[in-house]
């Protein structure tokens, strides 16, 4: 496969970390040269929280360049069309959990919080497109990142990374009854 | 599967994923570290998660967390001299309250070894400023190692460890934030067999007393371990050359950039890109800097382009070793001021590298992405104690009282809605500050706040200082039980550690005249202190406590039984007085196209410190979460 460029974001609490674990660790049971980083900041009292994973045999920098992002994978809307606008690649693809946190910006009126169509229109201008996702009466909202992952496999946008892998890197990672959710999850 | 710290502690060699902090700690085991020591602060603080990890019982070693840095470097220093290896590690500004002991590091003979660990962070990505920590080595004597990369940093923390034993002398190893958060494969060596303390100390060792003309023999041999260190730079594999396409002649000339650490990284892709005959060469053991191999390196090229990330270090000290040497190959360097800004990417170092060489890097063409015009402002969590405390003080302040902010998370109220704490110079500064704006200021207030960890850190002496004098001034404490912003480390105050030390008998102690201690939930009480104690002629102090609602939610999620609670808005009631979105500021309000205030049960966390806000009282507890 040719080199990928991975882009995660979401808000401070939703469980980017856990997602890009996860993905990191899938990648890396699937065969391919992994290399990622997380950007915290202050991303912890509710900014915006970035992860990078880039696939592939001569990359140096776990850093992507903007605008090199071949996938972009986002839990909320807002920080899915930042990105979209910042990060995405000619023909790349978003996938993002349709939750909505508003900033104290939209609260006052200051910005508009995007639609779906806004979001589509970027990354259609790029040649690319995007998926939304959104499970109604998901019991837990920290399981967002889990139904994220599980369309991921679906869709096959990483070859090779499956329910399998993925549910590897989740046993290496939890424990108890959230692991078990979450493995229910993946499998239904 | 194994567990972590069952990973971290395996005596075999084994490979894994790792992230750079986790990394270093790992090769602190390797080496046979025996006391470690930290004040909490971004990028370092999972090194101490991976450490605090590791059972007591199973434990070899010694993990303290400090009151501050410089307590931190002390601590580190004398188990050193003791006979054992040790290691202090922080962020970039924690350089500057370790400094006073620090800067004496290089006159000492560290019969055991000691590594400091500095978490620069160029971008200021979760720091005050980006401090370029390479300064601080150059006054002080000491050597510092740049890793690139996780592994490197693993690799290099082995070698500076190794080093420091054997010379008896420090060693910096300067991490910055994207090499202590990158994550890599790693191949991990063994774990040696446990070794014992050491109490070994002998003033023959030394001398260890630096006073007047006794410096001169001790800042003498710190100079003397430097130049052996320089033997060993010149050979290190850590400075190395990387070229793709090998160095050849373009345009008649040979090209060469000088680098190191991550901004190298950003080259290398470049150079990939390019597809031309430049090469690179990559100084991670960066000071003493390999003079010989750079010279080389000069006297084989036209022209070398120096990109170093944050100060003009290597670049002056590269120019003047050509200077000195005659060398003349031509050494071009960034330019402008933002070049000097910032990290350096692989897109920003394309930008520095085509302005100098457009014909090898052609000038980008790319589209600009233009950042989004939508920001999104860190915000206290749901429920923190400080939006409570913003909140009631804010309608207690006399118009045109000034608020001195601090650091911590507190440190948000400066932001919408609430615009308090208007300024921030660094931990603990609060009092200090607040003293200098009521000299001859007999007409506006004034009102500092400091974190609790902060209190204890730096924030003592400016507290003794405003009793002394009695400063017309408040001080508001934001207790919070924790050292929140860094991830909840524990503090003197919280009682994870020892006996807590509590922070009203310390200002008693002090002879402070006035001190309130109120819950933060408390508004109306809250707001009635503030207003007595700014009428109070002199220092006073309104301990506004309640505690870091994020850290008490994981606990309580991890409750067997436990049921999330929300609030809700009655649309009967609510008539669109909008104060709980645009001054009390909870992220979980959501505001609607039809102008209706909802609650987003994502994030709502039901404590309830919302309600009193309200002046027609719409919001109260959901009643199915009962
Ligand atoms: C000298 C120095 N050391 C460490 C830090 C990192 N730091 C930033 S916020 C913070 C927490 C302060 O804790 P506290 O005063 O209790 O406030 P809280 O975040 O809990 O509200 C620390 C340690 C720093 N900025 N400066
Ligand atoms: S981490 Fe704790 S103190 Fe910091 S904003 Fe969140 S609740 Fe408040
Ligand atoms: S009860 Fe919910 S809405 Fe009210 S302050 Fe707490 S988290 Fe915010």
């Amino acid at each position: 496969m040719k080199d990928l460029n991975i882009y995660m974001c979401g808000v401070g609490g939703q469980g980017i970390g856990l997602l890009a674990e996860v993905l990191l660790r899938a990648c890396h049971k699937a065969g391919y040269d992994v290399k990622g980083v997380d950007t915290h900041g202050l991303a912890q009292r509710g900014g915006t929280v970035i992860s990078h994973l880039r696939i592939g045999k001569k990359i140096h920098t776990p850093l992507i360049p903007s605008g090199k992002a071949n996938i972009v994978i986002a839990l909320e809307r807002l920080e899915a069309a930042r990105a979209a606008s910042e990060m995405l690649a000619e023909g790349g693809k978003v996938i993002y959990y349709d939750a909505e946190y508003q900033t104290i910006g939209n609260r006052l009126g200051k910005f508009k919080y995007p639609t779906h169509e806004e979001l589509e229109n970027t990354a259609n201008a790029k040649k690319g497109e995007a998926v939304r996702v959104f499970e109604e009466d998901l019991a837990d909202p920290r399981m967002q990142n889990i139904v994220l992952i599980k369309k991921i496999i679906e869709l096959e946008w990483i070859s090779g990374v499956d329910i399998e892998k993925v549910s590897e890197a989740l046993v290496e990672l939890m424990q108890g009854k959230m692991l078990e959710k979450n493995l229910n999850l993946l499998k239904v | 599967m194994k567990k972590f710290y069952e990973q971290l502690t395996d005596k075999q060699p084994w490979n894994g994923l790792f992230m750079g902090n986790h990394a270093v700690a790992r090769a602190m085991l390797e080496a046979g570290v025996k006391v470690i020591t930290s004040y909490p602060g971004s990028p370092t603080p999972e090194i101490a998660e991976a450490l605090n990890s590791v059972p007591q019982e199973m434990r070899d070693y010694h993990f303290e967390w400090a009151t501050n840095e410089k307590v931190a470097t002390e601590i580190a220093f004398g188990s050193s001299i003791n006979g054992n290896l040790s290691t202090v590690f922080f962020k970039s500004v924690g350089l500057n309250v370790a400094s006073d002991s620090f800067v004496q590091l290089g006159l000492m003979n560290l019969t055991g070894g000691l590594v400091i660990i500095l978490g620069d962070d160029p971008g200021a990505n979760s720091s005050q400023n980006e401090q370029d920590n390479r300064h601080f080595a150059r006054m002080s004597y000491i050597p510092v190692m740049e890793p690139a990369t996780p592994a490197e940093a693993y690799q290099m923390f082995l070698e500076a460890a190794k080093l420091s034993k054997q010379h008896q002398m420090p060693i910096i190893l300067r991490l910055t934030t994207h090499v202590c958060h990158a994550k890599e494969l790693i191949k991990f060596g063994s774990v040696g067999e446990s070794k014992g303390f050491r109490a070994d100390f002998d003033a023959k060792n030394g001398p260890y007393l630096p006073i007047t003309r006794a410096v001169f023999p001790l800042k003498k041999k710190a100079m003397e371990k430097l130049d052996l260190l320089k033997k060993v730079s010149e050979k290190s594999p850590f400075n190395k050359i990387y070229s793709p396409f090998g160095s050849g002649d373009i345009n008649g000339k040979k090209l060469g950039i000088i680098s190191s650490s991550m901004p190298a990284l950003s080259i290398m892709e470049n150079l990939d890109k390019a597809g031309k005959s430049v090469d690179l060469l990559q100084i991670n053991f960066s000071y003493p800097m390999p003079e010989e191999m750079i010279s080389d390196y000069l006297k084989g090229r036209d022209e070398v382009l120096i990109i170093e990330e944050l100060d003009r270090i290597m670049e002056y000290e590269i120019k003047s070793l050509a200077f000195d040497r005659n060398i003349k190959c031509r050494i071009l360097t960034r330019g402008t001021h933002e070049e000097i800004m910032g990290e350096l990417t692989s897109e920003r170092t394309w930008d520095i590298l085509s302005g100098h060489w457009p014909q090898v890097f052609e000038i980008n063409i790319d589209p600009v992405h233009e950042p989004f015009a939508n920001p999104r402002i860190a915000q206290m969590c749901p429920g923190c104690g400080h939006r409570s405390a913003f909140h009631a003080i804010k309608q207690a302040l006399p118009e045109g009282t000034i608020t001195v902010g601090d650091i911590g998370c507190h440190s948000l109220g400066f932001f919408e809605p609430y615009n308090m704490g208007e300024m921030l110079l660094s931990m603990g500064h609060s009092n200090g500050t607040a003293a200098g704006l009521t000299i001859g200021n007999e007409r506006r207030k004034v009102l500092a706040f400091i974190g609790d960890s902060t209190f204890f850190h730096a924030g003592l002496p400016a507290i003794i200082n405003a009793v002394l004098y009695d400063h017309d001034f408040t001080l508001v404490v934001m207790e919070n039980n924790t050292t929140a912003m860094t991830g909840h480390q524990p503090h003197a105050g919280t009682g994870e550690i020892g006996e807590k030390i509590s922070i009203d008998k310390v200002l008693e102690s002090f002879g402070v005249k006035f001190i309130r201690r109120i819950d933060t939930y408390q508004q109306k009480k809250l707001a009635e202190y503030i207003k007595e104690s700014l009428d109070h002629k002199g220092f006073s102090v309104v301990i506004a406590s309640h505690p870091c609602m994020l850290k008490f939610m994981k606990q309580q999620r991890r409750k067997e039984g436990f049921v999330q609670k929300h609030v809700e808005i009655d649309q009967n009631k609510c008539e669109r007085h909008l104060t709980c979105i645009e001054k009390f500021g909870c992220p979980s309000f959501k505001k609607n196209d039809d102008g209706s205030i909802t609650v987003n049960e994502d994030l709502c966390i039901g404590d309830g410190s919302c309600r009193p806000t309200c002046p027609v009282s719409a919001i109260d507890f959901k009643k199915e979460a009962e």
